[in-house]
């Protein structure tokens, strides 16, 4: 890395270096038996220059000639915009919990019995019941430099059990699943097999439903699937900035239901989304975005953030490209209710675990519109049973401006959201 | 050939069933605007490699970057397959290839300067930010030069070069905190002139979208829906594409009765085809990453279902051919069952005589996404309108259509004779997102179609 910036330096002003080095090891199943074991080695490095006030921006991965990645940094450097922000200089950061020694001693065979015992299970309650899915351990080092002295190093294990059931009948193709994620070893599988069970058994039997607007349970499932989108992409200091966002004049104001309370994340120990510092080498912090209903701010990384006359708020991420807003771990905070109670609530309704398509509509605007893939009817306060061939479309800030109530039932879905059910009051349903 | 030796005696120093190794080595850049900013423009080069070994029936995977590893990575996929192998391997036989071939390209985009590709890029951007109600846009444009090296031991050792390309602008329009948004994704294999002189479309989705501020949402329910060759093509790729992947049916005894050869799926008009052979399109190419010859697939040919897509393992065990559709993103997967090039072949019905009859309908248009679960399956549109009284009416907000591919396939009705290829898109499935994929089809009418709305 001091190499790369060496050489950076020699032709531009300044320069930042970010280097991923990864281990990760998949165990994966197919059709209820152990089909793959693969082991995954990856570096990637990518630069940051700037030349002339403009910025370059060039990444690698695999085996590459410093000067090289510097010589295509500094071409793409004239097309560059002008750089109003400084590569942080910070060297050391408050400590966040995220490596587990143990995940690197957990052997190949433990991960088969952890998957192998899911599959056991689930084959148990239903007959006839396909699984497929994965165990899957890693550990990864992350890396900044910069000419101005900045200094960032963290090493994160991962540790995921993932497993899909499928159950085919003529005609009928019904899905579940379920989805878990540590920085520390899982060695209990049999929340897996608890969840992908309780949801077989909502779904044994299909239930009618007619088109129009009914209440509306969204679990833990369902809230991420549905609602986040529209609510990652308001909060997007980028998204402000544009004017895009039905958000960017509501800052202090109370837009949702006072019940909800929403932070981004990354200092809660051992979560996958956590992190001491950003893809930029900046402090990572826990964010409050909404409070008891109110908008209190946007979030940011460097560049977004000095265009806007804000500052960063530790929440520079990458994806395949150059540092952009990015949400750690989004957490809603847990409410009263628990779900039976909710359910109960209930005359006629429809509970939402998972969408088909909910991404696909108008996010920006906060709409979204899917078939319910996984989803249950509830008459006079009981479920009774499984809806298909059902689309729901509704508008997320009308949804959660005025909730009924907000699930004691809080859980991380893929490690990356902590969120209880929410229980809304309408929602369109078109039904064939 | 110091490179064939090399590979293939790795691959003969080691004991299973099956052993290839994949080389990739790739170059791309990069153009991303939000509004008026160049947000980011940005080289890449990539190099790695993987092995993937069979023992058994049991499969080893191992990947790195540095080719210093490729013999530690070759053995630990052997090791790896071992420790799952417990039956029998089955692979459908292959010939052993040697070939070369060479990236093809009509307007090479790696020979077009950064500052043409920016101009071009701005002159677009302007349209769009220039027309009144528009608050911003977005636009990303890459392209990518590939190199891929294979060897098996069958003793293939097939060197294969691509050059692909996409470009998606989005303009957004805002009013009182409504934000409506039109795109347009166009995407080539190695013709830069396909994102040239786009002014026209580019000045269309800019009047698009400010004009969907003052549409209204449709009322949710069955419709009887038209969709152009663009949002066709989607549907086809959803309804039928990916239920034809071989790797979704063959381990599970009832998707294979579902799935059974001469079912009927359609009207005896319909004809759905998936094939790489196709020439010049982002999904064709010449041998697929498990070293098989490309080739053209009737997946339903009169309204039967006739064959499927297959990578060599899903052909053994179902006692089928091979069909050259194992792709791999990348090497740090191997290859699974991919569609390539996927259309629905034109039939007869003019664009007229398909809405005449409808008294109040939904004429859908190009897409913004879609996806499925097999058997029930999304696509959405990015433009649409009410059909009245045999008549395109008035716009309304872009839909998600629904469907269920034990119905929806029987209610398509008429099929135009306007084919068209949309090269825009790419395909996602199991982690390995966007794959370069096309698919098209002439308009189409769906009966009783499933739409969401208010």
């Amino acid at each position: 890395m001091q190499e790369i910036l060496d050489i950076a330096g020699r032709s531009a002003e300044r320069a930042e270096v970010f280097r991923v080095t990864s281990v990760r090891t998949p165990v994966q199943f197919e059709a209820n038996r152990l089909k793959q074991i693969q082991t995954k080695e990856s570096v990637s490095v990518a630069l940051r220059l700037v030349k002339d006030g403009k910025m370059g921006f060039a990444q690698a991965s695999g085996n590459i000639r410093p000067a090289d990645l510097v010589s295509m940094a500094l071409e793409t450097s004239q097309f560059g915009y002008q750089v109003n922000f400084d590569f942080p200089s910070l060297r050391s950061f408050e400590e966040v919990a995220v490596f587990d020694p143990q995940v690197e001693h957990i052997g190949i065979d433990g991960m088969i019995g952890l998957g192998q015992a899911v599959i056991d299970a689930v084959c148990a309650n239903t007959s006839g019941i396909l699984c497929e899915g994965s165990i899957s351990r890693g550990t990864a080092t992350f890396e900044i430099a910069s000419t101005g002295g900045g200094h960032a190093s963290c090493k994160r294990t991962n540790f995921s059990i993932s497993m899909d059931g499928m159950l085919v009948r003529d005609g009928d193709i019904l899905y579940v699943g379920d989805i878990r994620s540590s920085c520390r070893p899982i060695l209990d599988s049999s929340p897996v097999a608890g969840e992908i069970i309780r949801q077989l058994d909502l779904a044994r039997n299909n239930a009618p439903i007619k088109s129009g607007n009914m209440p509306v349970i969204f679990t833990p499932f369902g809230v991420a699937g549905c609602l986040l989108s529209p609510l990652i992409s308001a909060f997007n200091g980028k998204t402000v900035l544009d004017g895009a966002s039905p958000l960017k004049d509501k800052k202090n104001m109370v837009v949702f239901d006072s019940g909800l309370s929403m932070s981004d994340d990354p200092t809660i120990p051992y979560q996958p989304g956590s992190t001491p510092f950003d893809d930029e080498g900046m402090p990572a912090r826990r964010n409050t975005l909404i409070d008891h209903g109110k908008v209190v701010q946007f979030y940011y990384d460097l560049h977004t953030a000095a265009l806007a006359g804000s500052s960063s708020t530790g929440n520079g991420g990458r994806s395949g490209g150059m540092p952009s807003p990015s949400i750690h771990a989004l957490v809603i905070e847990g409410g009263k209710a628990s779900q039976a109670d909710m359910i109960k609530d209930m005359k006629e309704g429809l509970i939402i675990e998972q969408m088909m398509g909910a991404d696909q509509g108008n996010i920006l605007n906060g709409d979204f519109s899917g078939n319910v893939l996984l989803g249950y009817k509830v008459d006079h306060g009981e479920i009774s049973g499984r809806v298909k061939d059902t689309m729901v479309s509704g508008n997320v800030y009308q949804l959660l401006k005025e909730v009924l109530a907000i699930g004691s039932d809080s859980r991380w879905i893929a490690g990356y959201v902590d969120t209880p059910s929410i229980y809304c009051t309408a929602i369109a349903v078109a039904a064939k | 050939m110091p490179m064939q030796n090399r590979l293939l005696s790795v691959i003969r120093g080691l004991k299973a069933d099956y052993i290839e190794v994949r080389l990739d080595e790739s170059q791309s850049s990069r153009l991303f605007y939000r509004g008026e900013r160049l947000e980011e423009a940005g080289r890449t080069a990539s190099t790695g490699g993987c092995v993937r070994a069979l023992v058994k029936g049991g499969w080893g995977f191992a990947s790195f970057n540095s080719l210093d590893r490729l013999s530690e990575s070759a053995a630990l996929a052997v090791e790896q397959a071992t420790h799952v192998g417990k039956g029998q391997s089955e692979f459908s036989p292959t010939q052993a290839i040697i070939d070369t071939v060479e990236a093809e390209y009509i307007k090479n985009p790696l020979e077009v300067p950064l500052s043409t590709k920016k101009s071009i890029l701005d002159e677009y951007n302007r349209i769009m930010l220039e027309m009144p109600g528009i608050q911003t846009t977005s636009i990303g444009y890459g392209d990518i030069k590939k190199k891929v090296t294979f060897a098996s031991s069958d003793g293939s050792y097939i060197e294969q070069s691509r050059i692909d390309l996409n470009l998606r602008l989005s303009a957004i329009a805002s009013r009182d905190g409504n934000v409506q948004q039109v795109g347009l994704s166009v995407g080539s294999k190695g013709d830069f002139s396909t994102v040239e002189g786009l002014q026209e479309k580019v000045r269309g989705i800019a009047q698009r979208a400010v004009a969907m501020l003052s549409a209204a949402e449709v009322k949710g329910g069955t419709y009887t829906v038209v969709l152009d060759p663009v949002l066709a093509g989607v549907f086809v790729h959803e309804a039928f594409g990916h239920l034809s992947e071989a790797d979704h049916i063959y381990e599970n005894p009832q998707m294979r009765d579902i799935m059974v050869l001469g079912r009927r799926f359609g009207g005896q008009h319909l004809n759905i085809v998936d094939g790489a052979a196709v020439p010049g399109l982002r999904g064709s190419y010449k041998y697929d990453d498990e070293g098989t010859p490309a080739s053209k697939t009737y997946l339903i040919k009169e309204g039967v279902l006739n064959s499927r897509l297959h990578s060599r393992e899903t052909a053994a065990r179902m006692g089928e051919k091979p069909t050259g559709n194992a792709r791999a993103i990348n090497y740090t997967y191997p290859p699974i069952v991919r569609m390539t090039n996927t259309y629905i072949e034109p039939g007869s019905t003019t664009f007229n005589d398909m809405i005449s009859g409808i008294n109040e309908g939904v004429y859908a248009k190009d897409w913004y996404g879609g996806t499925t679960s097999l058997e029930m399956f999304t696509f959405s549109a990015g433009e649409a309108y009410m059909i009245r009284d045999g008549k395109i009416a008035e716009m309304i907000r872009p839909v998600v259509l629904s469907g269920n591919v034990f119905t929806t396939l029987h209610n398509i009705d008429a099929i135009g004779d306007d084919l068209d290829m949309n090269q825009g898109g790419g395909c996602g499935k199991a982690g390995q997102s966007p794959l370069p994929v096309s698919n098209g089809s002439p308009h189409i009418r769906i009966q009783n179609c499933l739409v969401g709305g208010k």
